[in-house]
């Protein structure tokens, strides 16, 4: 079942394409990440989908809802993690998310969202006061406390120590878990590796792969690279029979082959092949 | 019952959080008191005129009418745009709370440093400066109306104006020298009468004027009255004009309020 559906978005600025005719399914359950470059049509995606901004053209429904259209009841239904919100300041953790726990039929304790996100023991701080990674956590607490059914996470992470990005895809791993359809766009491929069940790659305003993490870009053909140092000089043979060939060095290096890798294409390799494969076109 | 609960909610909360902004307290609540301890020490001792009245006494009704602009028009227009930049408003937008009590929460926080600014001017202008309170229940009636339709007519102006500052910095720069304009041209801090005609007459298009001088109809003697352009404090126009803004404020605000930077 199709929790978002798009079909032939169109969205222009100043006459140009930020969004050229996409087509987008979002099932039940997944988490689907949105990779692509800057000024992709990413962010023009997720804010029409989330009822801000309007389109010029194409089909979208979010949760059976044109967001176009979306009212009040429609938005008790959806949890929205801002990009780079600076807001809240002055107030505390515990007054932020009591606050908005009363705009939903059936929100979160305090406590629970809490809980989820780790900030238990910042509760009583004021969030001007919280670290970058803290901030973000209380973003995604806010944008869950109403048990939402569907949730947008428009590059979480972006800024993020590697310490903190791991902390927060816990969490994410967490709301997967308990059920809740996630749409997250992101510039990291190793977090939509961590966390997607399924990834889109939009270039220009145009879907140009939707697939798995592990297939993007034929990471997923038998063809792997096996490294070798050899002569003082790293040496690399690119082979679908990867144990024959580390075999056959084994035996010419009569045991243990110097610097053996067996490596397969990142995904952040095959990310870029297809971004350049897009632009010779 | 639930969106009672949300107004009393939201309200609470939104005033909570300026109590805590400190610039806030010191340079918009605080304001209207400095302006009376400096004018009322400097003129201590001057009437008005021939009269009996000191300036004291004309300066708590002009800065009575100040803090209106101040705690709703000034405010707002400046924090308004400041919300925007920082998500605030998208947040709330994204949220399925309705979008009604977030003006509802503003005008509480307007009502809120309005009070504050109106308690300590008569406190202190009466007990430093023999500032003479209304004694007629009246007199108390006809000011409770003039600060509740002020307060509608500049709040709903000032959450329009805020759709045109870019930034909160150009909020400010933007705003501030508007606010001081009026007061000066609107019989705040100089005699209204003895202003240029022209400049009266800019002044009487725009509804601090009315504000002021309906304020100076309740804490000035009657007969000072006759000293007004109108010989008369003009109860009546002062309210439609103030009425008339709020109109124009309510439609403006419904036509460009943004909740977003853009869409």
């Amino acid at each position: 079942m199709s929790v978002v559906t798009v079909r032939g978005l169109v969205r222009k600025y100043d006459g140009r394409f930020a969004v050229d005719h996409l087509d987008l399914d979002v099932e039940l359950g997944e988490c689907l990440a949105m990779l692509g470059p800057n000024g992709a049509g990413k962010t023009t995606t997720v804010e029409i989908l989330e009822g801000f901004r309007r389109r010029d053209a194409g089909d979208v429904t979010v949760l059976g809802v044109d967001p176009a259209a979306g009212d009040k009841k429609w938005r008790q239904r959806i949890g929205i993690v801002l990009q780079d919100a600076s807001d809240l300041g002055e107030a505390k953790v515990e007054e932020a998310l009591r606050h908005f726990s009363h705009f939903y039929d059936n929100p979160r304790s305090v406590q629970e969202a809490a809980e989820l996100v780790g900030l238990v023991e910042q509760l009583h701080q004021k969030i001007g006061t919280l670290s970058g990674g803290q901030r973000r956590r209380l973003d995604v607490a806010l944008g869950v406390i109403g048990r939402p059914e569907l949730l947008f996470l428009d590059e979480p992470t972006t800024g993020f120590d590697p310490e903190a990005r791991h902390v927060f895809w816990g969490l994410i791993e967490r709301l997967k878990s308990e059920g809740v359809t996630i749409l997250l766009t992101t510039h990291y491929l190793e977090e939509a590796d961590a966390l997607a069940n399924r990834v889109v790659v939009i270039a220009r305003g145009r879907k140009v792969a939707d697939t798995t993490p592990e297939e993007l870009g034929g990471r997923d053909s038998d063809l792997v690279t096996v490294k070798w140092l050899e002569g003082g000089s790293s040496r690399a043979e690119l082979t679908s029979s990867p144990t024959n060939v580390v075999a056959a060095l084994s035996a010419q290096f009569g045991g243990e082959v110097p610097g053996l890798e067996v490596v397969r294409m990142s995904l952040e390799q095959a990310y870029l092949s297809l971004l350049e494969r897009q632009d010779d076109q | 019952m639930k969106y009672l609960s949300l107004c009393v909610d939201r309200s609470r909360f939104e005033i909570r959080i300026i109590l805590r902004d400190r610039n806030a307290v010191v340079f918009m609540m605080l304001l209207p008191i400095f302006l009376l301890v400096i004018f009322g020490s400097v003129f201590a001792s001057n009437k008005i005129g021939t009269t009996n009245v000191s300036f004291s006494q004309y300066i708590v009704a002009g800065l009575l009418a100040s803090g209106i602009l101040y705690s709703s028009f000034q405010q707002f227009a400046i924090a308004i745009p400041e919300e925007r930049v920082t998500g605030s408003l998208k947040r709330l937008a994204g949220s399925p709370m309705p979008t009604s009590i977030y003006f509802v929460g503003k005008f509480a926080v307007a009502m809120f440093i309005y009070t504050f600014q109106a308690i300590f001017l008569l406190g202190i202008g009466h007990f430093a400066y023999h500032v003479a309170l209304p004694v007629s229940a009246s007199l108390w009636v006809t000011f409770i109306w003039v600060s509740l339709l002020g307060l509608v007519a500049s709040s709903l102006l000032g959450i329009a104006f805020s759709s045109i500052p870019k930034n909160g910095n150009s909020a400010g720069a933007l705003t501030t020298p508007i606010v001081l304009f009026f007061q000066f041209t609107s019989g705040v801090y100089f005699i209204y009468t003895n202003l240029p005609k022209w400049m009266q007459d800019v002044a009487a298009l725009f509804p601090l004027k009315w504000m002021a001088q309906a304020m100076r109809g309740v804490f000035l003697p009657r007969e000072f009255a006759s000293a007004e352009v109108a010989r008369s404090y003009e109860f009546p126009k002062a309210a439609l004009v103030m009425a008339a803004w709020a109109l124009i404020g309510g439609l403006l605000c419904s036509r460009t309020f943004r909740w977003l930077d853009k869409g």
